[in-house]
């Protein structure tokens, strides 16, 4: 590949001048003048109820009410990936805080007031908040008419229970594996709940205007998803694509919280409802923690075999998750983990089922990880277990297993190129693996753990992107694409990529935040997946720019096509050094010839893309056949912690993560993805935590109760080790890195505690109380 | 019901007529069209409304606006009206942001703290940001830039 000037090199944020400068414009501050209506949402006070009936009269004669809303309003089902949802519950709630009416006034005190006055009647039912009891013999169903629902083609609703669909994988033999196996170790682990927490709030703004365009300014990771489900779940109302416009100005942080619809779905409806006025709703913090997506919670059964030498076996992983509520996203987290719960390892025998279960809590969703962090904190303090029985070294294991380029994975298809083993070597070096550090004093025990990681974006097959590129006078450069800039840098990459193909400086390309109405399709921004699909249209795009702009000085100045290359924003010739043409000089206006006409016009380009060789098309019992997903992203791992074995608490001294992502389009964004990604998982595993009460109600909905980490909660040292063995089919060889960051945190803690203190926690989080009352129950 | 107040905003004259009930975050954001505290939790948790009240940096979803008749607040906007300070350069050469919801009240925070600590360490600067949450930067690229400013002012007062 020829030396690349702008991808592979820190650039300035293109959205780091709007950030610093309190110029970034998100959802909740663009003003609406005098007409804006607000919304407050009735909610469910209870986890499982009959809705007999809805008494709104005193809401609606309240002074300043403009209508009250219920789903007798709205009859109709929604869902990304399943329909299970209504827009407000219908005959039934099955989640507390589940909408059940909302209320449209001209202020949002009088609708919070309003909403109060709105008298619903329940009768209350059986709520399920184990998934183990809600598969269990006599559960009441939740869903009786699942099986009704409309959905993608590979989920498997199982008839008469509460097992919304089952992934089920099968390699080999898993009986003959365990047979040839000299130790076979089989466990339970079980993570809980998670909260993204996204700073900014979910908030939306609708307005149906009296002509029947209905436009949404959205806090969205997806706005092409968004305006797909709004058009099929308002249908009815004669509402087509064209009619709807979807605005997703930056967003204030994602995590997948904001992927798909949630509460945006209420939006259009009051938009609807109060047809010519636009009504805003904006979650509270109690709201973003307990409706919309929350990670899901799972059990996990787990069963390995290996022989004497290290050589895995066989791996039998079974997942029960707590999916909640609605699972019209949440399905396909479960879905993507019973493909690939063998983690990066090469196993001959694999059986895998994934179940995804309703409860009577709020919907689960995509959270950044998709279910991968769940099973990884099982699967990877699993390994570390079985090493040690084999009395191997725990890396020295993983490396003897580690997955390579062109094995089978567990369903059926090949994996891709991946610099796995040298992430393996270079996170054991960077935390100096094998090596003992010395306690800070008495009563403290320092350890040390690894962990690998893999994940493939979850999409459907033909989730694809598409880019327009203009050049301006000055020859400057417009890119418009639908990805989201949620932070991690895409609007930058994409523009680096452009200039790369361009010869034109980064700080010379815009690239801004989308509306449905004018900028190009986009899937989401979800899986990790932007900068490899979208950055192929967008070097697509800016390709056939290049191609239109040697096209024009060829007809203009008669050199061979073959002969043109781009440097430094001129078209040169390599048959004549001293030929050249600024690109400023002809992009818009043309070349002149020698008569006063001109050759050329307004310079731009579109590109598009698919990953044509994916199908989710397979057999249901083994999951063989098809090519699920377009290619794993690999790391590795390695912490050194302290612990005080009096308190238990954890101090981190040093966390390395190395990941192999392709080619770091921009370094400096892929560190700050590794930085910010480890301090989530850490988080996680240390003290992050949604607690219910026994009536299904969410004890901790905010920020003093569900800690997150502050800036004194990071670790002393933290090390991000850029790996690059190229994907061939990414834009300079990338591929994604976004969510990976936080899959290994769990289990290298759950491993480094083992290593200092002798415990081993399998249920998380790993709080400090959790390891002095372990320690405790150890030494009595 | 109403009360008449004046703030001083980025060095401009506001006189509104406010509830007892707003909060100064509310006023900034919907009277006066300051945008950039924003409205994170509505109870002090997560610092995105951190504004600058007579030089203290306070979360202004917690201060009523009657309160703050007659005082004088800074924001992000009115730190940058003659463009941006070098703390702020320090933040954009260090991609020290991601998403940016946080950045207003980081920004203001941190330059409270150099104001009155023009040396801060490591430690000072981390518990300082402390009452700043971000859930996307780990923290360690805001903390770096922080720590840049102080060593260079460091070098500007040794001269």
């Amino acid at each position: 590949m020829a030396e690349l000037k702008y991808v592979g090199s820190k650039a300035t944020r293109i959205d780091g001048l709007p950030k610093v400068s309190g110029s970034a414009t998100f959802v909740d501050d663009i003003d609406f003048g005098p007409g804006l209506l607000h919304a407050a949402i009735v909610e469910s006070p209870h986890a499982h109820a009959r809705i007999v009936s809805i008494d709104k009269s005193e809401a609606e004669a309240m002074p300043g009410v403009v209508r009250v809303v219920t789903g007798d309003d709205f009859p109709y089902r929604f869902g990304l990936y399943m329909k299970d949802r209504h827009i407000f519950a219908m005959d039934r709630v099955r989640f507390v805080g589940e909408q059940v009416a909302a209320v449209i006034a001209r202020d949002l005190k009088t609708a919070q007031r309003a909403a109060a006055l709105v008298r619903v009647k329940y009768e209350e039912l059986p709520a399920l908040f184990d998934p183990m009891e809600a598969v269990g013999e006599g559960a009441c169903l939740l869903h009786p008419d699942m099986c009704d629902c409309e959905r993608v083609p590979w989920f498997f609703p199982e008839e008469d229970t509460n097992i919304a669909h089952c992934r089920r994988t099968r390699k080999g033999d898993v009986g003959r594996g365990f047979e040839e196996a000299d130790v076979v170790l089989e466990d339970t682990y079980t993570v809980p709940r998670y909260a993204h927490c996204a700073i900014e709030p979910h908030v939306v703004v609708g307005l149906y205007d009296q002509s029947g365009r209905l436009t949404l300014w959205s806090a969205s990771q997806s706005p092409h998803t968004q305006r797909n489900l709004f058009a099929e779940t308002f249908a009815p109302l004669g509402l087509s694509h064209k009619d709807i416009r979807v605005v997703t100005p930056y967003v204030g942080g994602g995590f997948g919280g904001k992927a798909g619809v949630t509460m945006e779905i209420l939006g259009a409806a009051l938009a609807v409802a109060a047809k010519g006025r636009p009504v805003k709703l904006r979650w509270t913090r109690e709201q973003e923690f307990y409706n919309t997506y929350q990670r899901q919670a799972v059990t996990a059964k787990l069963k390995v075999g290996a022989k004497k030498d290290g050589t895995l076996t066989a791996i039998e992983h079974v997942l029960y998750w707590d999916a909640g509520a609605y699972v019209e996203y949440g399905a396909n987290v479960v879905n993507a983990v019973g493909l690939s719960a063998t983690g990066p390892y090469r196993v001959p025998n694999v059986k895998i089922d994934s179940y995804c279960i309703y409860t009577n809590l709020p919907p689960g969703g995509p959270y950044r990880g998709f279910g991968y962090s769940e099973f990884h904190f099982g699967l990877e303090s699993h390994m570390t277990r079985i090493a040690h029985e084999l009395g191997i070294d725990a890396v020295e294991f993983r490396k003897r297993n580690a997955i390579r380029e062109g094995d089978t994975l567990p369903y059926g298809a090949k994996m891709n190129p991946s610099g796995l083993a040298e992430t393996i070597d270079r996170a054991a070096e960077a935390i100096e693996w094998g090596s003992e550090v010395e306690p800070s004093g008495p009563g403290k025990a320092v350890g040390k753990g690894m962990a690998l990681m893999w994940k493939a974006p979850a999409m459907p097959p033909n989730a694809a992107s598409a880019a327009f590129l203009k050049f301006s006078e000055d020859g400057s450069v417009n890119v418009t694409v639908s990805g989201m800039e949620i932070g991690q840098g895409y609007m930058t990459a994409m523009a680096q990529i452009a200039a790369e193909v361009l010869t034109v400086p980064p700080e010379r390309i815009r690239v801004e935040t989308p509306d449905t109405d004018r900028n190009p399709y986009e899937w989401q921004t979800v899986g990790s997946h932007v900068t490899w699909g979208c950055g192929n249209a967008v070097r697509d795009a800016a390709i056939e720019a290049r191609d239109r702009i040697f096209d024009v000085v060829n007809r203009a100045r008669g050199v061979p096509v073959d002969a043109l290359y781009l440097e430094g924003e001129k078209v040169k010739s390599r048959l004549d050094p001293g030929f050249e043409l600024r690109l400023r000089d002809f992009v818009i206006y043309g070349i002149q010839m020698e008569d006063g006409t001109f050759r050329g016009g307004p310079i731009m380009g579109s590109g598009m893309f698919m990953p044509e060789f994916t199908s989710a098309l397979s057999d249901p019992a083994t999951s063989q056949g098809g090519h699920p997903n377009v290619h794993y992203t690999v790391g590795a791992a390695g912490i050194v912690l302290e612990i005080d074995r009096e308190t238990g608490k954890v101090e981190i001294l040093k966390a390395a993560l190395a990941v192999d992502v392709g080619k770091a389009i921009n370094p400096d964004l892929v560190e700050g993805q590794i930085t910010g990604g480890l301090l989530q998982g850490l988080a996680t595993v240390l003290y992050e935590d949604m607690r219910f009460d026994e009536s299904g109600r969410l004890l901790n909905p905010n920020f003093t109760d569900y800690k997150i980490p502050t800036a004194m909660d990071t670790p002393r040292e933290m090390i991000p080790i850029i790996v690059e063995v190229p994907q061939p089919d990414g834009p300079f060889g990338a591929r994604g890195v976004g969510e990976h960051t936080m899959i290994p945190a769990a289990p290298m803690v759950a491993n480094a505690v083992e290593d200092a203190v002798g415990v081993r926690i399998k249920s998380m989080p790993i709080t400090a109380e959790k390891i002095a009352l372990a320690i405790r129950d150890a030494s009595t | 019901m109403k009360r008449e107040i004046t703030l001083n905003v980025n060095g401009e004259e506001w006189t509104v007529a406010v509830a007892p009930n707003e909060t100064l975050l509310e006023v900034l954001r919907d009277r006066v069209g300051i945008k950039s505290p924003k409205i994170g939790c509505e109870r002090g948790d997560c610092g995105s409304c951190t504004v600058i009240l007579d030089g203290k940096t306070v979360r202004s979803c917690l201060v009523l606006a009657v309160e703050a008749d007659g005082h004088g607040v800074l924001t992000v906007e009115g730190l940058s009206r003659d463009g941006i300070t070098g703390l702020q350069q320090a933040f954009l050469d260090k991609n020290s942001f991601q998403c940016g919801f946080c950045a207003p009240g980081v920004i203001l925070t941190a330059s409270e703290l150099l104001a009155k600590n023009p040396h801060p360490s490591e430690h000072e600067v981390k518990e300082a940001l402390a009452g700043n949450l971000c859930r996307c930067t780990g923290y360690t690229p805001i903390i770096d830039a922080v720590l840049e400013v102080a060593e260079r002012g460091g070098v500007e007062d040794d001269g």
